[in-house]
């Protein structure tokens, strides 16, 4: 292998039967029994995207249907069981199957279209990921209309969800569907690791790395170290409640206080793992939309590695009220209000960004900007409530509600729609409706801070979360009507989202390569891009390769790479330089009859032992077919 | 849920809460402080609410500057990377540690204040968290229960109260927002909170962790009295329940012990010694029943003994079948017990 100037080769190399040769060699099967077999990123990356929104649109009803029940005192719109298993279905909802996988979805995507490569470093992996999160999802939401849904909050605190106060399925559901999630995320999270650190294109070192890049990888190794914790506790939860062991059991010396400190290290940065890559998405926009460098690159790196570190040392400031030594829990005062820093230097410098740019106020560019105004206040919050007495008041009152809708909404959710709106004509070929987009933007903003805004004053006046009712004489009617009513503001916001995306997928106006005038490698190949990705891996220079390319005339790329199998460039960790070449398998069934052969397995045995045992035979023949051995250097 | 039924719940539980608040808004809030502890809170909130809106507008503003500084021009206007750099460390570090060491220096000596040791004497109260329910208990100095009662509490005014916070069951959380923040009742430990409350007054409290089914309706009211009136509430408490004085009483005593009302409720002073439910023997002398659900009034407690379900769906009561002269008999019986 070996680095070309393309303008010396291209006659060569272009050849259209050499390009159809490698189209073929990177098909995805198409149709029903193809979509089963597929294992590309990009088809995986869209149906993690895809999935998760619809989950979103799911749990975003659950969230207007506990408003309507809200809006006024004494509502009888939903009963105490029903309003309870709505919370704990919105939260673990929103949290667990869509947030993490949205952003791993964009992930999949964009990363290896972004370092310049073909696929994923497991792409039979990546599937597998997809179907265990699918089937997941599935079963989780089916218990919900078999009215068997779990009903002890999205952080199911023992000894509520043991097995003498949650008797019935719910709960089991829960735990085995949470492990489910996490397994998908930590295949997701090792995919992303390797294909970031070897597979970048050459010249691509760490340091010229695009921001979104960079925050997938740190999203990637919070996942490593934080969700092994929750697929513990849950482990030891499911243990109790099948089999009688005691680990949460009061009675036999078990300590539900472990369930809330294994629960919490994961369950803090898990917050940061949805927020981290919403960083990143926010440093790609705003670097295209002012067409310029972004200021303090190292610092917004180091500013999201920082974070990625911190948010390991925060878990105990959900835990103030329990009783713990003040001195101790101190700490995590400490820790929380320093969040302030990292925060803060990635805010000012995308102002010293932004500042005296021509920027170009696309949608896109208003989801970032309403990031700003909502971010800010929900960080601040946040500070607030790391006062351990300050705390003692609002903890899980209202206030809390507003403080984590302004950091997940608008920390994450309003970048994560900006980045729809610009990838979207990347991965559709066509561009979203300009108009629809800004209406859609000012409804959600407006609504967003009707909805949550009020909260706050909830809060201080003594609302606590997760009741289904309050009397008149509360006080709470009219603040709680203001929220109902931005609620459904929010939902035609988003909507209206909704629409423009299904829309333009027929109607958009082609998209072309790179609408946007974007420096990053997404946009050097065609609109959706083809099955191989890019055609020659290219090589990169700097930071913004796109601009470079427009300044100079020619591009360097990489040639060698054979045509008749998937062949992808490895490259060093540090200075992405060319190390060898490594094949990656195809389209394959296994990792869909392996998802399927543990599902059986894990949900099976919530409701009779030997599902133990028949989920174990079926997962060890489906991974042997999995992985009986191909001979790819056969032909050689 | 049938919604005619609880429509008919919902009604009684308004009905309920307005006599038992009326005038006395703002009896739940963390706005409106009258305990020491809550009064330091709310110290430290104000300052932190000025602080925090002047950093949202500071940035807000930088940011409105920045981008439309160039709006109008023909040309883009840059900062210089020097320019960059020092309104990156003056508002992205300096800024934000300015902020926040103070804060936090006096979140920890307002939490040290509200942490400090009572005096030896100070006057012990156990609360166990219960389904959805308050039981108290009143200890003396050697931790002796010296009475029972739920879903009210008396204190002293301006005198630190030791509160002794428990659950045999799920998680709660003990909070009374005008006195005292909140304090989980983990099962297995007891931790320990104090409040003062600086006015009289009745203040409500609610379960604050999520408990199950009724956590909404798991409240209690907290009445703060001179302490004179105080000892003679603590002393009328810790009595046995009174004789029956006519022979409709008697009648209801009868009922009382020979239905299931025994099995989990206790009288003292009579042969009902259930533990499951709230302590009955001065039932009269409360302000509500259903932990705050419902006034306690002679019309709202035969409700809530013929069908509880309708008022508090999914609680651990049962419904009793009685004939209407046993009930009135025991309604009777019940509204004596002061």
């Amino acid at each position: 292998m070996t680095l070309h100037k393309a303008a010396e080769q291209r006659d060569i190399i272009d050849s259209p039967e050499e390009t159809a040769h490698l189209a073929r060699t990177w098909y995805s099967p198409r149709g029903f029994p193809g979509w089963f077999t597929q294992v590309n990123q990009r088809m995986i990356g869209k149906r993690f995207i895809i999935t998760a929104f619809i989950f979103f649109l799911l749990a975003g009803i659950l969230g207007l249907l506990m408003r309507l029940q809200l809006a006024a005192p004494e509502q009888q719109l939903l009963g105490p069981e029903l309003y309870n298993q709505f919370f704990t279905m919105h939260g673990t909802v929103m949290m667990f199957f869509f947030a993490i996988p949205v952003m791993e979805g964009v992930a999949i995507y964009i990363v290896p279209l972004m370092v310049g490569t073909r696929d994923m470093a497991f792409p039979r992996l990546n599937a597998f990921g997809y179907y265990v999160y699918l089937i997941g999802g599935i079963v989780l939401f089916g218990s919900l209309l078999l009215g068997m849904a779990p009903n002890a909050g999205w952080f199911n605190y023992v000894p509520l969800a043991g097995k003498l106060y949650s008797p019935g399925y719910g709960v089991d559901v829960w735990t085995t569907m949470i492990t489910f999630i996490e397994v998908s995320a930590l295949t997701a999270a090792v995919e992303l690791i390797v294909t970031i650190l070897r597979m970048r294109a050459p010249g691509m070192s760490l340091n010229r790395m695009p921001l979104f890049v960079w925050a997938a990888l740190v999203m990637s190794f919070m996942i490593v170290f934080a969700m092994p914790a929750v697929i513990v506790s849950s482990t030891l939860l499911i243990l109790d409640r099948l089999v009688d062991t005691q680990f949460f059991i009061v009675e036999s010396g078990g300590e539900p206080l472990l369930w809330q400190h294994l629960f919490w290290y994961f369950g803090h940065p898990e917050v940061y793992i949805i927020l981290v890559p919403a960083l990143g998405m926010i440093s790609t926009i705003i670097i295209t939309f002012t067409g310029r460098p972004i200021f303090g690159y190292t610092a917004l790196v180091l500013s999201v590695v920082a974070i990625g570190f911190v948010s390991f040392g925060l878990w105990v400031h959900h835990m103030f009220t329990t009783g713990l030594p003040q001195l101790g829990m101190s700490f995590f005062t400490a820790a929380s209000a320093m969040i302030a820093i990292p925060s803060g230097v990635q805010i000012f410098c995308w102002i010293a960004s932004l500042w005296g740019a021509k920027i170009r106020f696309h949608t896109p560019m208003l989801w970032v900007l309403g990031f700003f105004a909502i971010f800010v206040i929900g960080g601040l919050t946040g500070v607030m409530v790391a006062s351990i007495p300050f705390d003692t008041q609002v903890h899980d009152t209202f206030f809390v509600v507003a403080h984590f809708h302004y950091v997940l909404i608008g920390g994450a959710v309003f970048p994560l729609i900006g980045a729809v709106y610009y990838w979207w004509p990347k991965i559709i070929g066509r561009m979203m409706n300009e108009t629809a987009g800004k209406w859609s933007f000012w409804l959600a903003f407006i609504g967003f801070n009707i909805t949550f805004f009020p909260m706050h004053q909830l809060g201080l006046e003594g609302m606590p979360r997760r009741i289904y009712t309050y009397a008149d004489e509360m006080g709470w009617g009219d603040l709680n009507m203001l929220a109902t009513i931005g609620a459904l503001v929010l939902a035609v916001g988003f909507g209206i989202t909704l629409v423009n995306a299904i829309w333009s997928v027929s109607r958009g106006r082609p998209a072309g390569t790179n609408p946007w005038n974007a420096p990053t490698l997404e946009w050097a190949t065609e609109s959706p891009p083809a099955s191989y990705n890019f055609r020659h891996i290219p090589v990169v220079e700097s930071r913004w390769p796109l601009w470079d390319w427009q300044r100079q005339d020619e591009r360097r790329v990489v040639t060698g790479l054979r045509n008749d199998r998937r062949e992808v460039v490895l490259t060093s960790v540090l200075d992405a330089s060319p190390v060898g070449v490594q094949v990656l398998p195809g389209p394959s069934i296994w990792p869909f009859a392996s998802a399927v052969a543990a599902s059986t397995g894990f949900i099976g045995i919530i409701f009779h032992p030997i599902f133990f045992v028949i989920g174990f035979f079926l997962v060890f023949f489906s991974l042997v077919a999995w992985f009986w051995p191909r001979r790819p250097w056969r032909n050689d | 849920m049938i919604p005619g039924t609880r429509s008919r719940a919902i009604v009684i539980l308004g009905a309920g809460i307005a006599t038992l608040l009326s005038g006395c808004s703002g009896s739940q809030s963390a706005l409106n402080p009258a305990g020491s502890a809550a009064d330091l809170i709310a110290r430290l909130w104000w300052p932190t609410l000025v602080v925090a809106s002047l950093v949202t507008m500071l940035v807000l503003a930088l940011l409105l500057v920045a981008i439309f500084r160039a709006h109008k021009k023909g040309a883009a206007l840059p900062l210089s990377a020097r320019q960059s750099r020092n309104l990156v460390i003056a508002c992205g570090i300096i800024l934000p540690l300015a902020a926040t060491i103070p804060f936090a220096l006096s979140s920890f000596s307002i939490g040290r204040e509200i942490d400090a040791p009572l005096p030896d004497g100070a006057l012990t109260v156990e609360v166990v968290g219960k389904l959805w329910w308050w039981e108290v208990h009143y200890l003396d100095e050697t931790g002796g229960r010296i009475a029972t009662t739920a879903n009210e509490i008396h204190i002293p005014v301006n005198e630190p109260v030791r509160f002794l916070l428990k659950s045999d069951n799920v998680i709660h959380s003990f909070w009374v927002p005008n006195l005292q923040g909140k304090t989980d009742m983990m099962p297995g430990r007891t931790n320990v909170t104090s409040v003062t409350a600086n006015q009289p007054g009745i203040y409500r409290g609610q379960c604050a962790e999520y408990c199950g089914t009724q956590h909404a309706l798991m409240a209690f009211l907290l009445v703060a009295e001179e302490p004179e009136a105080f000892e003679a509430w603590l002393e009328g408490q810790r009595q046995p329940a009174m004789e029956p004085a006519t022979a409709q009483e008697m009648l209801g005593r009868e009922v009382f012990l020979n239905e299931d009302c025994a099995d989990c409720h206790a009288i003292r002073g009579t042969s009902a010694e259930g533990q499951d439910g709230p302590d009955l023997t001065h039932i009269a002398s409360r302000r509500t029943l259903a932990a705050a659900t419902t006034p306690n009034r002679i019309g709202h407690l035969g409700g809530w003994i013929t069908d509880p379900q309708h008022i508090k769906p999914g609680n651990q009561m049962p419904s009793t079948e009685l004939s209407p002269a046993n009930l009135q008999a025991l309604l009777s019986y019940l509204g004596s017990l002061e």
